[in-house]
């Protein structure tokens, strides 16, 4: 099989590293080897894999050293659970320097150095947002094939959802970059599922899972382990189970997005009653002078 | 008046003059917070001590006189080795200012080079519009045949993806969709010259031989008896490409030198510009994938290149800018199997003399020591060139060498008698070297023309090997590799050596006793 390259966007605080490591593990559990790249200055993306509170992440290990290229492979790849392969980009402290920047030169040294040999999946976790080219370099020609984005049912996670689109569309006309599908984290917000649903029609693309809400994710992050690990047999780890099943499916079935615009998100969320529609003479109004008025 | 339009002097003589000399010490007494000359005489004669060079060997977040320049500049001298192609630099209007001037400083020749010209806007928003403009622009202007994109510092950080934006300059008709326009990532604070060189050449490969960015097959290699050569980053790539040939020639091999700008950097004076000139021709670098093998003449310069044509099923052959005799030697024995060829009687009598000549001079370079700095695979051509005169490459330094490089250099010591008491220096600048100069001095210097001020501040006379070489005319149209090479890279430095023991034998009864005018 030839290398199967994803990647994981979404809005912070979403939950993408949770539901991408969770994923994967499931996957590695199929028999994928798999290799892990984080892209988020934070980088949390493999401690659930690591059992490690954070990883040292190549530009830490590479200010240390003096340079990217004083640095050798197994440095900065780390081997969790079931010989998934962690590789942490890690990047500036905050407010200082340039994050995206930190993400090509990770990326290429991992190519470099011979990181994607011998594996069947390459996922990239990214944060946030695509709000600059560094952060678009795993949506580059010959990377990520497919794009998984995580939201929920809130405004801002589908505002993200959609943003992130653009992002795609942007490269996907010139490159190889599809959208994969959306993949719900429940947040309990009305009428969730139907709203994903609708905005990933929207998109032209498919609600690839909704993941239901379950504590048992959190009594497993604090103990720095997935779900699949802690509570393999917990309905959770199936949900993920069925997840990397329908991602592993997925192959070559991505899609050019369609994202819509700010006044269509809106529409959106009044067709399924979410939101009333907007009464202009109220906009700005606080709500002691709407109750005088 | 001390100027006057009958007589106008140069500013080095004008600013000897009273009015002058009085205005720039009043300057510095006035407005440059001036020291004590006897504190800044102890504190210069402090810098030459032991004490200071160990110092400035502890130094690590500064760099004083690096001797080596950025990625684009080698992208730049590949582009503009191949057949009516405009090299484009993807970034900001004065680092293309800077690639075009240095290189018409050395060859004394204009050179054609166009930036995308991204300002804030750019930086804020991308360089897309510039790309999409730029290639309209540069297409229609110049009429080349081919552009090669690198980019610079500003477009890398912003993470531009060049793939991209081409392709999207395509589908905007901004050039033909068939136009070739090979393209590589050149970030100029990554590595050196020999790395954009490197980066360019794999990416102008890479777009003829697999497939032009995925719009056409990949080529197929069907292997015949041609031979690739590729010269790698290099100052006397005139005279050396031209030497090359005449030797290939001589021999009888069939050859794709991919890269050569020996002819649009040195165009006859005849009434007619030529923006481009000569060059390999686009059919023959794509055809270069068939060749039996490709030799690369600067191992440090094709350190990606390389391997990858290896893995397009060539054997591969890389030396260390070979000068002298058992250097041109081994690439000519190398070649000749390569090849599958005879030496030709022709080559054994230049390497004949070449040997003769060395002997003729030895007494005077015997013995002697010299720092070289330069480029890594110059500086360990240079350094085997000494070694076998029996001269001392005492320090040999690059600052962008690896410790690889280093490791190699050792092992080139180790192999001679007269490299016991040589070291060499990756990655140290031309500040370390002047401590060296001072704390273990050497006879001679051999670098680039920077090297000037080290020769003024140390007193070690420079011998000029190396890019750029600014303040000496046309040494780039002479070759330095092949036996005739070996014999112009002795008879530079002999003639310094002369002229040092001219100049310090020249008083009558007090250094000159013999009144030699024989050496």
């Amino acid at each position: 099989m030839s290398l199967r390259q994803i990647a994981f966007y979404g809005k912070g605080g979403i939950g993408k590293s949770t539901t991408s490591q969770n994923t994967l593990a499931a996957l590695a559990d199929l028999g994928q080897r798999i290799l892990i790249v984080g892209c988020d200055p934070k980088a949390d993306s493999t401690r659930l894999m690591l059992h490690a509170k954070a990883q040292d992440t190549i530009l830490s290990l590479a200010a240390e050293a003096g340079s990217v290229e004083d640095l050798e492979l197994e440095d900065v790849m780390k081997i969790g659970y079931k010989d998934i392969r962690c590789v942490e980009s890690g990047g500036p402290e905050p407010g200082v320097g340039c994050a995206g920047r930190g993400v090509i030169t990770s990326i290429n040294f991992l190519e470099e150095n011979g990181a994607y040999e011998d594996i069947d999946y390459v996922s990239y976790d990214v944060l946030g947002d695509v709000v600059c080219g560094g952060f678009a370099m795993p949506i580059r020609e010959n990377k990520a094939q497919e794009i998984y984005i995580v939201m929920s049912g809130e405004m801002m996670a589908m505002y993200a959802a959609n943003n992130i689109s653009k992002g795609i569309l942007k490269y996907a006309n010139s490159g190889g970059v599809r959208l994969g599908g959306l993949v719900c984290n429940e947040r309990q917000t009305d009428k969730e599922l139907e709203l994903a649903e609708s905005l990933a029609k929207k998109l032209g693309t498919q609600l690839i899972h909704f993941v239901p809400r379950d504590n048992i994710v959190q009594h497993a992050e604090l103990r720095r382990m997935t779900v699949i690990e802690y509570a393999p047999d917990s309905k959770q780890a199936d949900e993920y189970r069925q997840l990397a099943q329908k991602i592993h499916n997925n192959a070559g079935k991505g899609i050019i997005p369609t994202p819509i615009s700010m006044d269509e998100l809106e529409d959106l969320l009044m067709e399924h009653g979410i939101m009333k529609s907007v009464d202009e003479s109220q906009v700005g109004l606080t709500a002691a002078a709407l109750a005088t008025a | 008046m001390p100027q006057n339009a009958d007589n106008v002097l140069d500013h080095f003589e004008l600013f000897r003059g009273p009015e002058y000399q009085r205005m720039l010490a009043e300057k510095k007494q006035l407005f440059e917070n001036p020291v004590d000359p006897a504190e800044v005489d102890r504190v210069r004669e402090w810098a030459k001590t032991e004490e200071y060079k160990e110092k400035n060997f502890e130094r690590s977040a500064l760099v004083i006189n690096p001797a080596k320049a950025c990625q684009p500049l080698g992208a730049v001298f590949v582009a503009v080795g191949f057949e009516r192609t405009l090299p484009f630099v993807h970034g900001s209007q004065g680092c293309v200012a800077y690639y075009r001037s240095h290189f018409s400083r050395h060859f004394k020749e204009p050179t054609s080079c166009v930036s995308s010209s991204m300002t804030e806007d750019a930086a804020v928003f991308g360089g897309l519009n510039n790309m999409v403009d730029g290639l309209a622009n540069a297409y229609s202007m110049y009429k080349p045949k081919m552009i090669a994109v690198s980019t610079t510092c500003m477009a890398e950080v912003i993470g531009d993806d060049l793939n991209a934006f081409i392709k999207t300059a395509k589908e905007k008709e901004s050039l033909p969709a068939e136009f070739d326009v090979p393209f590589a990532h050149t970030p100029a604070f990554v590595g050196s010259h020999i790395t954009g060189y490197d980066n360019a050449m794999k990416g102008v490969l890479e777009h003829f031989w697999d497939g032009k960015a995925g719009t056409t097959e990949k080529l197929v290699r069907v292997p015949n008896n041609k031979i690739n050569f590729l010269g790698g980053f290099d100052g006397y790539t005139v005279g050396n490409l031209r030497e090359i040939k005449r030797i290939f020639g001589l021999m009888g091999v069939d050859y794709t030198i991919l890269g050569d700008a020996s002819d649009v950097w040195d165009t006859p004076t005849d009434g007619t510009f030529r923006m481009y000139d000569g060059g390999t021709t686009l059919e023959d670098a794509a055809n270069a994938v068939h060749a039996r093998a490709t030799i690369s003449m600067q191992q440090y310069c094709t350190e990606k290149t390389l391997p990858w044509i290896a893995g397009h099923g060539q054997e591969v052959v890389a030396f260390n800018h070979p000068i002298g005799v058992a250097g041109t030697d081994e690439f000519v024995m190398e070649v000749a199997r390569l090849a599958d060829v005879e030496i030709p009687d022709e080559l054994a009598k230049e390497r004949g003399r070449l040997v003769d000549a060395i002997a003729d001079s030895s007494a005077h370079i015997h013995g002697k020591k010299f720092a070289v700095y330069g480029d890594p695979d110059l500086a360990y051509g240079l350094a085997a060139f000494l070694l076998e005169l029996g001269a001392e490459p005492t320090h040999v330094l690059a600052t962008n060498g690896s410790k690889a490089w280093a490791e190699k250099m050792q092992a080139l010591f180790d192999s001679s008698p007269f490299g016991a008491n040589c070291t060499a220096y990756p990655g140290k600048d031309l500040w370390h070297m002047r401590s060296l100069l001072f704390t273990e001095p050497v006879d001679f210097l051999i670098g680039n023309t920077y090297g000037k001020y080290l020769e003024r501040d140390t007193g070690t006379p420079l011998i000029r090997i190396g890019f750029p070489i600014f303040d000496r005319h046309h040494k780039h149209r002479y070759p330095v590799w092949g036996y005739q090479g070996g014999l112009n890279v002795l008879v530079t430095i002999l003639d310094r050596i002369f002229e040092h023991i001219d100049a310090t034998t020249n008083v009558p009864s007090k250094t000159d006793y013999s009144y030699d005018i024989i050496r």
